[in-house]
């Protein structure tokens, strides 16, 4: 038993449990902070008990949905995950995970069982790669996102390369062969690097969309071309002038079959393949899906494991959530920025019939507040399928303002309350009928704490 | 439209490299300048012009560029000096509009100065250089309200601004207006952009032009006189756009 650790984790509980007690949402943040401030090394002493090893899942989007999945994943396969699975996922809320978890000795229970799964904030991942031993590295993609608290797109990549050239030859690198940045990572690693790609071609399209953001070859700097883009960046891409070009996955999607609701999903790995029919819409998940099976892989767990654990999945919390209040179907779709806000946008289109939109547009930290990304996401293609949409969030002026710009007409309403927008979308929609809310991060955990209280959902940090 | 009266004023827009540099929103800023013509039956011409692509100094009334990354900006430099930045110098002195923001708004002065103290070489448009002061100063990032003198008087510009380098003017330009909060060209002498004939340089993007309609408004009056004489815009419904003006004038920098 380390002293300091002890110490460490019973400030930190007591943290929790306080800010609880008043009612400061989950305590993630606090219990980890005081955890890390007794003990720096906490995380590292703590993640390292994990007897099955520890993997990160990080990226611009789609980071929270693939590591509840793995998280699934690992607890189909009789391991035990250790999981920091609201969102938070700064070194401070890997901490309190760890913390909360822990015995007041400074001791993981069961800790032989135990599988870590860290959902790591991109300009974290670096921290997280020097302080736990991990198993593997999953990287979703890389797009713009709060330029203002990361600095340049170029800045995280170049982070992570550092962190690859500092990693152990023990940790698998999971790469996206088709995100030009990620894949690019490939050349950094020292050790077992892994592919996964799209391969099913008719998934895409020819033309790239306009929220793209690497369009240069980063190993010369020439414009790459596309054979096919699955969405912003993301496709078969190649550099005419060097030869760089999209590696060929290790584990692919061979076949995706996009629905309402679900998505049928062929997977092939090195040594066979499985079928997967997801609960889930839109070619984002796909790829969560794929990035989950491929770290699943690279840790060896089985197959069948797999196949249960994404066909019984619930989405992620805020992430595709729906509720039921006064008789009306509420969805929520986090969108938060430009790609992943045109990908909900396009999965809401996708649905039958014409929608009611909520948006929420918050300038919080978490959020980024530098709010121009909405001038780069593609509002317009959702406009002509609309007959009903609300701006609110801190920013529901700025908002308002681009929805005009798409065509929802000179004067869109704007609603500052959160409950009251929350109000005016319920109203709105008639018994039976169905409305989107589309929030920011931050929106999105107040609305989602309004919403499941409507609903008698429990709140977040008492799910299971 | 064509063969209407109307449609015989029509702005010739030229957006510089789209496709390398667009990071901050900088697609608002052609759809305003768009929307705010095609509103008052002005035509619209867009032509994107990117790497290797030359640039005819007589073809366009207003030319437009935005912001890039380091990766992006470099690779652009060479382009521009090589291949458009004589074009772009002769427009310029024959009152063609530019509007350069951010990244442009560098690449357009005189110089960039690392901060190892090597110079890049600008476009030479606007009389100021850039001095980045080395990673461990932080970037000028945040909300910004700067009072722009617009032909009818002190006009409130809003938006926001990220940005390291640290721009200063020389004797050839005149500020495009005073810092209100935010930190403007320096973050020490108060001003923010440049202005030099009708080109306009700023840091702020957020997007820029379409909360901020009277300097839409100014640049397209601007960029028209040249061909058509004196042009008066007609008032259009600009509610939204006053409420988002308003509302970031309340925001913290």
């Amino acid at each position: 038993m380390n002293l300091r650790t002890s110490a460490a984790v019973i400030a930190g509980k007591a943290a929790a449990a306080a800010s609880r007690l008043l009612g400061r949402g989950g305590g993630t943040a606090i219990a980890g902070l005081i955890a890390e401030r007794i003990d720096p090394g906490i995380v590292r002493g703590l993640a390292a008990q994990a007897g099955q090893g520890a993997i990160a899942v990080t990226g611009t989007n789609g980071k929270t949905t693939t590591s509840l999945m793995l998280n699934r994943i690992a607890h189909e396969a009789g391991l035990s995950p250790l999981h920091n699975r609201s969102g938070s996922n700064l070194m401070r809320g890997v901490a309190a995970m760890l913390v909360e978890d822990a015995s007041i000795a400074g001791e993981i229970p069961e800790a032989a069982r135990r599988f870590a799964i860290l959902e790591v904030d991109e300009a974290t991942l670096p921290e997280i790669a020097r302080s736990v031993p991990l198993r593997a590295a999953v990287f979703t993609n890389l797009f713009r996102d709060q330029l203002d608290r990361y600095g340049e797109v170029d800045t995280v990549a170049r982070s992570w390369q550092r962190a690859l050239g500092a990693a152990p030859e023990e940790m698998t690198c999971v790469l996206n062969a088709d995100d030009p940045a990620v894949a690019h990572l490939g050349r950094n690693a020292h050790g077992r690097v892994l592919y996964y790609g799209v391969d099913d071609v008719a998934a895409g399209g020819p033309a790239v969309e306009h929220a793209s953001d690497f369009r240069t070859c980063l190993q010369c700097g020439a414009e790459l071309r596309y054979d096919v883009t699955f969405y912003g960046h993301i496709g078969h891409w190649r550099c005419d002038a060097c030869g760089n070009q999209r590696p060929r996955p290790d584990i692919s999607v061979t076949q995706v079959t996009l629905g309402e609701d679900t998505t049928a999903l062929a997977i092939s790995f090195p040594d066979g393949g499985l079928k997967v029919a997801l609960p889930l819409s839109g070619l984002y998940n796909a790829y969560n899906a794929l990035a989950a099976a491929a770290g699943a892989f690279a840790l060896g767990l089985p197959r069948d494991a797999i196949v249960r654990a994404l066909e019984g999945f619930e989405a992620a919390f805020g992430r595709q959530e729906r509720f039921s209040i006064e008789g009306r179907d509420v969805r929520v779709l986090l969108g938060k920025n430009p790609t992943g806000l045109n990908q909900v946008l396009h999965s809401i289109a996708a649905q039958p019939g014409r929608k009611r939109i909520l948006f929420f547009l918050n300038d919080g930290i978490a959020d980024g507040r530098d709010v121009s990304w909405i001038w780069d996401a593609d509002y317009e293609t959702i406009q002509p399928r609309t007959e009903w949409t609300l701006a609110a969030g801190t920013r529901a002026e700025e908002l308002a303002l681009r929805l005009k710009y798409a065509g929802f007409g000179d004067d869109v309403p704007v609603e500052r309350d959160t409950s009251a927008a929350v109000r005016r979308a319920l109203d709105a929609t008639p018994a039976g009928g169905t409305v989107y809310v589309v929030p920011t991060y931050t929106a999105m955990l107040e609305v989602r704490d309004l919403l499941a209280q409507k609903a008698g959902a429990r709140r977040f940090w008492e799910r299971a | 439209m064509s063969g209407s009266r109307a449609s015989v004023l029509t702005l010739r827009v030229a957006h510089l490299y789209p496709r390398l540099m667009n990071i901050y929103g900088d697609r608002g800023n052609i759809m305003c300048l768009r929307r705010r013509c095609e509103v008052r039956g002005i035509g619209f011409e867009l032509t994107e012009l990117g790497p290797g692509d030359r640039l005819d100094p007589q073809a366009y009334d207003l030319i437009f560029a935005g912001g890039a990354q380091d990766r992006e900006q470099r690779g652009v430099v060479d382009d521009l000096l090589r291949i458009k930045a004589d074009a772009i110098r002769e427009a310029v002195e024959s009152d063609v509009v530019l509007l350069a923001v951010c990244g442009a708004y560098q690449l357009f002065g005189r110089f960039y100065r690392e901060s190892s103290g090597a110079e890049l070489p600008g476009a030479g448009i606007f009389d100021l250089y850039t001095e980045h002061p080395g990673e461990r100063v932080p970037r000028c990032i945040g909300n910004v309200v700067v009072e722009w003198q617009s032909p009818s008087g002190p006009q409130t510009v809003v938006g926001f601004e990220n940005h390291g380098g640290r721009t200063f003017l020389g004797e050839g330009v005149r500020p495009f207006a005073r810092v209100r909060s935010g930190n403007g060209n320096n973050g020490r002498d108060g001003t923010e952009g440049a202005i030099y004939r009708n080109a306009y340089g700023t840091y702020i993007h957020g997007s820029l032009l379409p909360k901020n309609p009277a300097l839409a408004d100014h640049l397209i009056a601007n960029a028209l006189r040249r061909r058509f004489g004196e042009i008066t815009l007609s008032p259009i419904d600009d509610r939204a756009e006053q409420r988002a003006h308003a509302a970031a004038l309340r925001l913290r920098p």
